[in-house]
């Protein structure tokens, strides 16, 4: 009786795990509510874009070109008269895959580099560290129409290349996190276990250091997204007829377009515009949320 | 000799070991040339002030001496026969958590916050021996159960801040012994926490030597820790070991100067002499590692010190009846 009594008092117990205390943190976070829902909703529109597409994206109807928004086209026709929206929502699972890609490329980059130079430190740490530094050093935007100029321009170099340009930033996140955890009690605890690095890395200190890294992560996801539309605006991203928010921007380099035809580059350029702002709002939150000096 | 256990042999013989570390004013010798031996089913206490190089023992022992800067210079462990000093790091590995265990000083921070207290024992289980998860899970409740953990089955699910100081050293003595280890090493095990704690935490481990036959390797600087808990004493000042016997022989007849010192420092309630006494204090502090006196170490803090002292450091001297001291009051 006694056993059973103090086991339920042990289960019911109130538990407020980290997770839990961040979760409510967040949702204190108006914007970054906001901004979650929106993503959530695009994510949706990515996922079911032939559903709710009303049109073909590459249906190419000449006779129409450059038509206003009407009823049977909410957002117009572009030059050659393919339906705007239906381009915009496809364009959706472009600009998300490559911010996705791109950012757990260099993520994962990052966190071997970072956690490798911390952790074991001296010539190791050397090379990583000047390495990130050479990285760094470069203008990145020359450095990506090189790269994307020599490898020839399509979604999957873009990817490849926002993915491995990117992971200077949180290898020095992960390598300062590092240093500062490897000092904790917990890793000596470990060690003396008997433990090896790999094990000690991947159990004790990454999962220790993941909140600015997510964080970092976010703010990377909308960064990968502009750096797309930049690039395939400059006509080194995503080729057409693939539509992608960045190369529909493209017709709005004449100046005619720019001037008369909104319809043609506004949509894209919310589209980017709502994307970029919702998940830094998600990333402002999140980084209060597992900030544990808050509360 | 007299003692019984001279028969058996020592689980852990330590000879002649230096361990030093690099600073940017030279060499410190953290440890100068120590001996020590440990028996199974026995306690060994290592005590001394703080810098005297009683927790560099212990990293020394386990092989976790930070390098750079530091280093094992020179001397032997050897432990069941194997010099460890000459293991490889991958071979140290299979020695650590599984034939050696240790224990440390801080409770609240020595437990990874982030993996449930069944994880992370399960993860250390499965690192020595080749078993599934589901029965890695059951010797965790095991362990925990052996340590006194209120329904342990429940209790693996709870994560490290879910549980109090006392709690947790009872979680992390079950990780120690989680896979049996012939040497168990308590680096102050007991000092974070308060005075109740202390004493269930110390009658555990000493049930668990009884139980299992472990060597225990105590390190403290609480010499009330010290008289009850273990076998034998090293004293030690400075990077050497002073002094060394048996438990009730070093507490009746203190030889070494330093020991008596650190005896009458110790508060004591309801003591003979009712009247006020001040406590005992060592005058001066421990001599500059870096800059070492050249005679004995303890000369200058020392009320008996003579000429000699302070011309030549002395050698430990065996006075018999397993009580060795490093003194020129003493012969030679």
């Amino acid at each position: 009786m006694n056993v059973a009594l103090t086991d339920s008092q042990t289960s019911l117990a109130p538990r407020r795990s980290f997770a839990g205390m961040a979760w409510r943190r967040f949702l204190r976070h108006k914007l970054a509510v906001i901004g979650a829902v929106t993503i959530s909703l695009i994510v949706l529109m990515a996922l079911f874009a032939p559903l709710i597409a009303p049109y073909d994206p590459n249906h190419v109807d000449i006779m129409l070109a450059r038509e206003g928004p009407s009823p049977d086209h909410l957002f117009g026709l572009d030059v050659v008269g393919r339906d705007i929206l239906s381009r915009m929502i496809y364009g959706t699972r472009v600009s998300l895959s490559v911010g996705l890609v791109a950012v757990s490329i260099y993520v994962v980059i990052g966190l071997i580099l970072g956690a490798m130079a911390g952790y074991f430190g001296g010539w190791v740490d050397m090379i990583i560290s000047r390495l990130v530094d050479a990285v760094l050093s470069f203008p990145v935007l020359m450095l990506i129409l090189v790269i994307v100029g020599a490898l020839g321009p399509s979604i999957f170099n873009i990817m490849l290349v926002l993915g491995l340009l990117g992971w200077p930033e949180v290898a020095r996140i992960v390598r300062g996190q590092t240093l500062a955890v490897r000092e904790e009690l917990y890793v000596t605890a470990s060690e003396a276990a008997g433990a090896g690095a790999k094990r000690i890395i991947i159990k004790d200190i990454l999962p220790n250091i993941m909140s600015p890294i997510i964080v970092n992560a976010t703010f990377g996801v909308a960064r990968a997204i502009l750096m797309e539309a930049g690039l395939s605006f400059l006509g080194m991203g995503v080729q057409p007829p693939t539509a992608s928010w960045g190369n529909m921007l493209t017709d709005a380099q004449s100046l005619s377009t720019l001037e008369s035809m909104p319809w043609m580059w506004v949509p894209p350029g919310m589209m980017i515009f709502i994307a970029t702002v919702a998940i830094n709002f998600v990333g402002d939150g999140l980084r209060d949320a597992l900030d544990p000096k808050m509360n | 000799m007299t003692r019984e256990n001279e028969k058996n042999d020592p689980l852990l013989v330590i000879r002649g070991l230096t361990t030093v570390f690099k600073t940017d004013l030279g060499f410190v010798r953290a440890v100068d040339g120590l001996d020590l031996k440990a028996y199974r089913g026995e306690t060994l206490g290592v005590v001394g002030e703080s810098g005297c190089g009683k927790s560099t023992v212990g990293m020394s022992i386990m092989g976790l001496i930070p390098n750079p800067p530091g280093k094992i210079a020179g001397g032997e462990i050897v432990f069941e026969g194997t010099d460890l000093t000459r293991l490889s790091n991958k071979e140290m590995r299979r020695v650590r958590g599984n034939k050696i265990s240790m224990i440390f000083q801080e409770p609240m921070t020595s437990l990874n916050p982030v993996l449930k207290v069944g994880d992370l024992m399960s993860e250390v289980i499965s690192l020595h021996q080749n078993i599934s998860r589901g029965e890695a899970r059951e010797k965790s409740v095991e362990a925990l159960r052996m340590v006194g953990i209120p329904s342990p089955a429940i209790r693996v699910n709870d994560y490290p801040h879910e549980m109090s100081g006392g709690m947790r050293q009872r979680v992390m003595i079950a990780l120690a012994i989680s896979c049996n280890p012939s040497l168990l090493i308590a680096d102050e095990p007991t000092t974070a926490l308060d005075v109740t704690i202390q004493a269930q935490i110390l009658r555990l481990l000493n049930q668990i030597k009884e139980m299992t036959g472990t060597a225990i390797i105590l390190v403290t600087h609480d010499l009330g820790v010290i008289a009850e808990n273990t076998q034998q004493v090293a004293v030690m000042y400075a990077g050497k070991m002073v002094e060394y016997a048996e438990t009730g022989s070093l507490f009746d007849e203190p030889l070494h100067p330093y020991t008596n010192g650190l005896l009458l420092a110790v508060p004591r309630l309801g003591s003979k002499e009712r009247e006020k006494r001040r406590l005992n204090v060592i005058p001066g502090a421990v001599p500059n590692l870096l800059n070492l006196p050249v005679g004995c170490r303890f000369a200058e803090r020392c009320e008996d010190v003579m000429e000699k002292c302070r011309a030549a450091e002395p050698d430990l001297v065996d006075l018999g009846g397993n009580h060795l001291v490093r003194c020129w009051k003493y012969g030679r």
